[in-house]
């Protein structure tokens, strides 16, 4: 029968495509990962976290063009430490949760600047504002685990993050500091 | 002298911002307030502290004999008793209000532009052990202030012994 005669070569493309572990499952550990962000209010500095996320990454080093991350994080896990303060960031003048429970990054472009650090263009969207960013890569490897770090400036009112009575700058410095350290599992060599 | 009445307002004022904003709400004034009042705590007690030393190196008249010996032994006893005390709550609150401010995660920006070290690291146990003392400690501030107060006003008006014009410019 005809099918007989394709199942051999069926069943061994996908035993073979089962056994490749090559750039298949390239993975965020979450739980070695940190996502956060540091703000000023009246000159002083507090810092805050994102306890949920995750990312899809596609990522070769030998062809930096190629390489893709989508990151998403969970904007209902925003903790900054302090009760009042956990108690404000869901509110519609700040992340307004509820409507926006996500935000967003998506890369379109990879730049390798050598050493392991990269230039990553994308488009950032929080609480239904999408911005361009450049997100700064640095990649270091030990053994399985590669771990991404970077730090970048957004500006909150850009993201409508801080509205009406809290759109004073004076009060939230408009320029925020993202920060992250990413540790993925499946990469291969740097 | 005059960091006596200086440090009396600003005691009267920096309570007055403390015991209307811890209640309220949180807003952009609760924030204000919230700085005004430790940056004033922080004014206040390096003032003090000079105040302190201004006092170490002249040392203030003794109570005049005439007027001691008018008062009951108790009472002069609670006179120096009150003024010492004072004097350990000067430093106590505002720097268990630095400490609180700490260890809640918040370190004290001086007018919004000098970083003021921690002397305390941030740790949430410890805040909420400090807070509620930070406001006793300072209600008994107020306490002894009224206390201080009443006894001078005892001397100027019941027992009439002028010992209040020694704390007053263009003095003797």
């Amino acid at each position: 029968m005809k099918i007989n005669s394709l199942l051999f070569p069926m069943a061994a493309a996908f035993l073979t495509a089962m056994a490749l572990p090559a750039a298949a499952q390239q993975k965020l550990l979450p739980a070695q990962s940190e996502v956060g962000f540091v703000f000023k209010q009246m000159g002083v500095p507090v810092q805050g976290h994102f306890k949920k996320f995750d990312a899809q990454i596609s990522f070769d080093a030998a062809k930096p063009a190629t390489n893709k991350v989508n990151f998403t994080v969970d904007i209902a896990s925003a903790t900054i430490g302090a009760p009042e303060s956990d108690a404000e960031l869901p509110k519609a003048e700040w992340f307004n949760t509820a409507k926006f429970p996500q935000a967003t990054f998506a890369s379109s472009s990879f730049k390798a600047l050598g050493g392991g650090k990269y230039e990553v263009t994308g488009k950032l969207s929080v609480k239904g504002q999408s911005r361009d960013v450049v997100v700064p890569l640095a990649m270091t490897q030990a053994g399985a685990v590669t771990t991404a770090t970077g730090v970048f400036p957004i500006k909150r009112l850009g993201f409508k993050i801080g509205e009406g009575e809290w759109a004073d700058t004076s009060m939230v410095a408009d320029d925020v500091q993202v920060k992250f350290k990413l540790t993925l599992s499946g990469v291969g060599k740097l | 002298m005059l960091l006596h009445w200086l440090l009396a307002l600003a005691i009267f004022g920096i309570f007055a911002v403390g015991f209307y904003m811890a209640d309220l709400p949180f807003s952009p004034m609760r924030l204000k307030l919230f700085n005004w009042h430790k940056w004033a705590g922080v004014c206040f007690l390096a003032l003090t502290v000079l105040r302190l030393l201004w006092r170490l190196s002249h040392r203030p008249p003794a109570l005049p004999r005439a007027i001691e010996a008018a008062m009951p032994h108790w009472q002069v006893r609670s006179h120096h008793a009150t003024h010492h005390l004072m004097y350990v709550l000067f430093f106590a609150v505002p720097l268990m209000g630095w400490a609180y401010s700490s260890a809640a995660g918040f370190p004290i920006v001086l007018f919004g532009q000098i970083a003021l070290p921690d002397f305390v690291s941030p740790n949430k146990e410890l805040a909420a052990l400090i807070k509620p003392l930070h406001g006793l400690a300072a209600y008994a501030l107020m306490g002894l202030a009224g206390l201080h107060i009443a006894a001078a006003l005892k001397h100027q008006w019941i027992d009439r012994d002028g010992l209040l014009t020694r704390m007053l410019p263009g003095r003797r």
